[in-house]
């Protein structure tokens, strides 16, 4: 993975220096706060309903064993034990006091981490495939890419006051596991009739309160034209994009408003004028650095094994625990004899997302001894191993069920996305994790939820969206209705290459009537679906809203907010 | 016709700690909702408003908040958010200022578990 240079670290030290100087000024009184707000923010410390709250970046989701258990060891000194992973691959302390921030983020420098830029209106954390560098199903490794963005987005003058913040997406994989489509810009690794490498590029996707599926604005960038391509859409964005109106200010407006014909033909002038002003692509990276770039992201030297494991299979025999685990939690990895296993952080009555500073530290050790030093987080809140021997993984197993990490639910009814929700979040109307909990625990059973088969139930507390409920099988959003909770539910999201909005069923249901409606679905599901292969989604698919609303809202009436 | 006034108080949050603080009859701030200052009136409340807003090396983003006065005439909040953020994460009974003994966790309707009810 990346290690940070000279350059890098002294930027994040000086970074740190100058927001420690800031804090020192606040709490002087030289700073007002109208004056310091923006420059925290910049700093990834915002103030929700209980205390502040540190958004640390984790680029494309990357981490080894000694920044998690940097991680941990701050979620104990400066915070309450534990940390919450959030949908852009972030994690979130929520406890910390201004006067210690600076040392937190000191601490953070310690091993090339910062909070630069998980805030504001400016080009936010790159976020990536989190199985990059190990799925099967690869054309060719993104963190690459994403690193290249996050240098070059990092600190730039002309994009560090946008109309409205900026996220960008990369995948190198056609089955896309990081939404770009609901991304400012999304990039999709290709190859054009050549064989050449490049990208898809994607731009106006968005979740929020006005979702819009993303529009391909050039079907194929040659890989060296990435960044003055890019520079192009971030300069059209920033001069055309609203200023007046901060809830259509997102480049998903500017596209959708002025077409995306109108914007296309813009952005490829801006683009032909910088590679003709310069005689070629400006800010193109020197091919050196891009290949320096590249090396830190080489394949960890994996061993030559076929592709079955006696004794993995052995313990599948022998233990229905481990086979539970290993049917749901892992993924097929490119080379033979590995697997790549995902740790769930969606244990029935948790928090989604939420981890303790000790099971942080577990986590650490067996990235440590069994994947490379490696760690992914995914959007979906949830932990990855991304190069273990599958002959190692019952051994794996064992230590993760000691720390209450074993939940075998990826992809599952219970393994649910939901937003910090009003339970944290100065921005939220409603609970999200409370009801998230209620879910996973109506259908706890194993064998019921392997049944339903798979089911993404993505929850958020306002309509700003970080629950990714748009893009859910069963979305639910949170909203206040005369004082009271009222929960929407929407139906047909999908958050991969084929991405597509959910649409709204009805009126909402009060907290304690979405279990309830949640278990109306499912059973209608399984009563229309024509065999067990057919998902959720393709049985919507296949029969439309219809049946689904039937069995929402049953003529007998359930109790409804609104 | 005007809505008529319903009781209010002044919520922010502490500058250096960042928690949940009142405004309290002295002027000075509390930690306890049931000793804040209570605006019977929009006049009052204007007053107390003033009052916070002038202290910005203390607090952060001083708002007027609806409250409801208790059989004792003490406040108690109106608004669910209002609930949270005086007691703390409602997953979270070992956090916040429900930890401190200010409540005990209720089971949650659907799973048992310890929700806070509010």
């Amino acid at each position: 993975m990346y290690r940070y240079d000279e350059f890098d670290a002294g930027f994040v030290r000086d970074r740190v220096a100058r927001f420690r100087s800031q804090v020192e000024r606040r709490i002087s009184g030289a700073l007002t706060e109208d004056e310091f707000k923006p420059l925290r923010l910049q700093n990834g410390l915002y103030l929700q309903l209980h205390a502040y709250m540190l958004r640390v970046a984790i680029p494309y989701g990357t981490l080894n064993s000694q920044q998690m258990r940097r991680l941990a060891m701050i979620a104990e000194r400066w915070d309450r034990g534990y940390g919450h992973f959030t949908t852009r691959q972030n994690i979130q302390f929520n406890w910390p006091t201004l006067h210690d921030t600076p040392d937190m983020l000191d601490a953070l420098a310690d091993v090339g981490m910062h909070a630069i830029q998980t805030s504001g209106n400016c080009i936010r954390n790159v976020t990536a495939d989190h199985f990059a560098g190990a799925a099967a199903d690869e054309i060719e490794d993104p963190r690459p890419t994403a690193e290249l963005l996050r240098q070059w987005s990092t600190d730039h003058p002309e994009f560090a006051f946008l109309p409205r913040k900026f996220k960008i997406a990369v995948t190198g994989s056609p089955n896309d596991r990081a939404v770009t489509k609901a991304h400012d810009i999304g990039l999709r690794m290709v190859r054009n009739a050549a064989g050449e490498p490049g990208y898809e590029v994607i731009v106006g996707g968005g979740l929020g309160r006005t979702p819009m599926v993303g529009k391909v604005i050039r079907a194929f960038l040659p890989k060296d034209e990435l960044l003055p391509y890019v520079e192009a859409i971030l300069r059209v964005y920033n001069l055309k994009g609203r200023r007046d109106n901060k809830f259509k200010a997102r480049i998903k407006i500017l596209v959708h408003e002025a077409g995306l014909e109108t914007i296309q033909a813009e952005v490829e002038e801006e683009f032909a004028r910088q590679m003709a002003d310069h005689g070629g692509p400006m800010v193109a990276p020197d091919p050196a650095e891009a290949a320096r770039i590249a090396t830190y992201f080489a394949p960890p030297p994996l061993e030559t094994l076929p592709d079955d494991d006696a004794g993995c299979e052995a313990a599948r025999a022998a233990d229905p625990a481990f086979r539970a685990w290993a049917d749901t939690n892992l993924a097929q990895h490119r080379q033979p004899g590995y697997a790549i296993a995902t740790i769930s952080l969606k244990a029935i009555g948790q928090a989604p997302g939420d981890a303790t500073a000790d099971q942080m530290r577990v986590i650490a050790d067996l990235a440590e001894t069994y994947s490379h030093d490696e760690i992914r987080i995914s959007h979906e809140q949830n932990v990855v191993l991304p190069h273990v021997r599958k002959s190692d993984l019952p051994a794996i197993h064992a230590r993760l069920r000691e720390h209450g990490l074993a939940t075998a639910n990826i992809g599952l009814i219970s393994d649910i996305i939901a937003c910090p929700g009003m339970d944290y979040c100065a921005l939220a109307t409603a609970r999200s994790i409370p009801i998230a909990q209620d879910i996973a625990q109506h259908f706890a059973d194993s064998d019921y939820a392997q049944t339903i088969g798979e089911m993404k139930i993505k929850i958020s507390g306002c309509i700003n969206a970080c629950g990714h409920h748009h893009v859910a099988h069963i979305g639910i959003l949170g909203l206040e209705k005369a004082g009271r909770e009222s929960y929407q539910i929407t139906l047909g999201g999908d958050h991969t290459e084929t991405l597509a909005l959910g649409e709204r069923a009805g009126p909402g249901f009060e907290a304690d009537q979405v279990v309830p409606a949640i278990e109306r679905l499912v059973e209608a599901y399984l009563a229309l679906r024509d065999a067990p292969q057919e998902t959720f989604l393709m049985t919507l698919r296949r029969l439309g809203l219809t049946p689904f609303k039937a069995a929402l809202y049953p003529e007998d009436g359930q109790t409804r907010a609104a | 016709m005007p809505k008529p006034f319903s009781p209010k108080i002044v919520s922010a949050n502490d500058l250096l700690v960042g928690d949940v603080v009142y405004l309290d009859g002295d002027g000075g701030w509390t930690r306890t909702v049931r000793t804040a200052a209570v605006a019977g009136d929009r006049d009052a409340a204007d007053r107390l408003l003033a009052i916070a807003q002038a202290q910005p090396g203390t607090v952060v983003g001083p708002y007027l908040a609806d409250v409801t006065l208790g059989p004792d005439g003490r406040p108690v909040p109106s608004h669910l958010r209002e609930r949270i953020r005086d007691r703390g994460p409602t997953i979270r009974p070992d956090l916040g200022r429900q930890a401190e003994g200010a409540g005990r966790p209720a089971p949650s309707p659907q799973t048992g578990q310890a929700h806070v009810s509010l």
